[in-house]
């Protein structure tokens, strides 16, 4: 799915742009999303990664519009939905926008689905809510759905119930679901994290296969940069609420300008570089309420701070075509 | 399924032998006599020496116990001291209106603390939950006789709705349903409320709103589903607890039930009709837990009987 040269770039199906998600506690209101802004086009499947507690759930959450608010809230910065701002539709809207539009899988199959109703209610009720199909047609949609994402025996699978079938088949169920209404936009929350490594692959060629053939678009977050170089097209990598670079993905693995994305090239093995890094960045991420003001969130990490480093936020610029960076000093300048 | 229920009739055998042991063991240990208190004040020694025998009651204790065992198993359940008539055919006549006002009682013990908890679970920490635990702390801690007469006094003297005691019709019913129903329904709201917010923050409710459903189909579908359990386990073992109440509330309200029997039995040592009546109330326990204990596996298919 990736190096076919389109000369025009296809449509944009999601464009976050400056999303600042805050959460009320009871030590004050605290940042887990910061000026995050990211575009997904048509047919293309964008990888959002970063260590665990960055935002990556947070910022899917917002696009959804689930966070509970409160705590949660949106300060600033629009969520265009072909072309439309989400954060302006009404929430009966909205429901009609979520599992059929946009559909979203999540990191644990086993405690996401119900357990009290069996697979082919739970895919069956987003037909029957979304297309206004009754029972029997819904059922046998359902069947074909779950055929589709590679379920056998289908027929007989539909009347289980999740505690029946093993990790990998429930993550298929979650995607049959999310994909029963032909959404255009696929977001993908570690889909994969939890699962066996054997099981991963089938997962993730299941969901590239599936991309493929629907034509749609997938935000895919996960935090294995293997994942992020086998399936997508374009990476923004986020640090603490931040996204720090953005570029399509050989660009960021061929040429990370990001000191942090640096870092996390070279803690991985298997890409075969030389590993003359820790196989961790040295340091802890700054907790919520503990970030830096006014400097860059990780400059006491960063080996290539400098004095600007903890006078400024540096800005997320563009580096090269569709390279963008927020570094005072990049890599590779 | 079979040896589910074999395990548990083998189960509930042992639990009602303990408790004919114990209610035995407890109405001997009463401080009054009972034939001193059927013999009367004026009685001879030789009279109440007669009445004794009589009633087999110069026997040692254990033996009292194995010949009333002998005959439990035959289905007697012995004589009345002091109404001479079969103790089983006392509690049979009396059975359908305690069995009556018990659901009358879990009717209204469901219809106010499910809809309080679950609105209760869903504006967690917000006034409005403040106030309905308030309100159900208040029911929990009222004395059911307390309760029993503020309903007569509202809607029989005041709003005369209702008759003030008595047995016949619905009407009748609703007073004493409703007082065992309010101070029950406050332990149900709570129950309710904390297995919402439970299953409010598992991971499939979060699944359910991401596919678009409404907050209502979220919450009265996908997550009551899951939150009944332990409301349904309540039911199960709420016929003790029932029985309790039934005691004061068939008093308050003249309702000629198994409560008021065993009320009157205690006041008069009538030893036959407290084992009877504690006995019945012990096979309603056991039943009431096994019907719990058969019908959650349809609610969630995890459950298998075992
Ligand atoms: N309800 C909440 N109240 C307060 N803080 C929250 C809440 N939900 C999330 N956060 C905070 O927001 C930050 C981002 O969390 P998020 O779940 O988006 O991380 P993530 O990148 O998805 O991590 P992971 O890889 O572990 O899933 C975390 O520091 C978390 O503590
Ligand atoms: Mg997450």
């Amino acid at each position: 799915m990736t190096g076919k040269e389109t000369p025009a770039p296809a449509e944009t199906v999601l464009a976050v742009r400056d999303l600042t998600v805050g959460f009320a506690t009871e030590t004050g209101a605290v940042r887990a999303v910061e000026s995050v802004g990211f575009t997904l086009r048509r047919g293309r499947i964008l990888g959002l990664v970063g260590e665990s507690g960055c935002g990556k759930s947070v910022t899917a959450m917002a696009v959804m519009r689930l966070l509970p608010t409160p705590p949660a809230f949106v300060e600033s910065g629009r969520i265009l939905f072909d072309d439309e701002d989400l954060l302006t539709f009404p929430e009966n809207r909205m429901r009609t926008v979520r599992g059929n539009r946009i559909g979203m899988i999540f990191q644990e199959p086993m405690t996401s689905l119900n357990p009290c109703f069996t697979v082919g209610f739970q895919i069956g009720e987003v037909l029957r809510f979304h297309r206004g199909m009754n029972r029997d047609a819904a059922r046998d949609r359902t069947v074909e759905v779950m055929e589709g994402v590679g379920i056998g025996a289908a027929g007989s699978r539909v009347d289980q119930y999740p505690h029946q079938l093993s990790g990998g088949l429930r993550q298929r169920v979650m995607i049959a679901m999310a994909l029963a209404c032909d959404p255009r936009l696929l977001i993908a929350d570690e889909p994969t994290t939890a699962l066996d490594v054997t099981v991963q692959a089938q997962i993730l060629n299941l969901l590239a296969q599936l991309q493929e053939r629907l034509d749609m678009s997938v935000l895919l977050i996960t935090h294995d940069l293997g994942v992020v170089a086998e399936s997508c097209d374009h990476v923004a990598v986020m640090y603490a609420g931040r996204i720090v670079e953005s570029a399509p993905v050989e660009d960021l693995f061929t040429r990370p300008a990001h000191p942090y994305t640096y870092g996390l090239m070279s803690a991985i093995p298997r890409l075969g570089r030389r590993s003359e890094y820790l196989p961790t960045i040295a340091g802890m991420v700054p907790s919520l309420d503990h970030r830096p003001v006014g400097q860059c969130y990780f400059a006491e990490r960063c080996p290539r701070a400098g004095e600007r480093c903890f006078r400024e936020i540096p800005p997320l610029t563009s580096r090269r075509e569709n390279h963008e960076c927020a570094c005072w000093n990049p890599h590779d300048a | 399924m079979i040896r589910f229920l074999a395990k548990r009739i083998g189960q509930a055998v042992a639990i009602l032998l303990g408790v004919t042991v114990v209610t035995f063991v407890l109405s001997f240990l009463m401080p009054a006599d009972p034939v001193r208190m059927l013999a009367g004040r004026s009685a001879t020694p030789e009279t109440v020496e007669s009445i004794r025998r009589e009633l087999g009651l110069d026997q040692p204790l254990p033996v009292q116990y194995v010949k009333y065992i002998t005959r439990l198993v035959q289905g007697d359940f012995g004589r009345s001291y002091r109404q001479k008539t079969e103790v089983s055919a006392l509690i049979l006549s009396r059975l359908p209106a305690t069995l009556l006002l018990l659901l009358g009682a879990i009717f209204f013990e469901l219809l106010i603390g499910m809809p309080a908890g679950i609105f209760s679970a869903t504006r967690r920490g917000r006034p409005s939950d403040n106030w309905i635990m308030a309100f159900s702390f208040a029911g929990v801690s009222m004395p059911q006789f307390v309760i029993g007469l503020l309903l007569l006094y509202l809607f029989a003297h005041m709003l005369p709705i209702f008759p003030l005691g008595g047995y016949g019709t619905l009407n009748h019913l609703v007073l004493p349903a409703l007082t065992l129903g309010i101070s029950g329904g406050g332990w149900y709201s709570r129950m309710m409320r904390s297995a919402m917010v439970d299953v409010l923050r598992k991971d499939y409710v979060r699944t359910a709103r991401a596919k678009g459903m409404t907050e209502r189909r979220v919450i009265l579908v996908h997550a009551l589903r899951n939150a009944i359990l332990p409301i349904i386990a309540m039911i199960g073992l709420d016929i003790g607890i029932f029985m309790a109440g039934a005691v004061v509330v068939e008093s308050v309200f003249g309702w000629p039930g198994i409560g008021q029997l065993a009320w009157q039995a205690i006041q008069m040592v009538d030893i036959p009709i407290i084992m009877g009546v504690t006995l019945v109330a012990a096979i309603g326990i056991v039943l009431g837990n096994l019907l719990a204990d058969l019908v959650m596996p349809f609610l969630d298919p995890r459950l298998q009987l075992e």
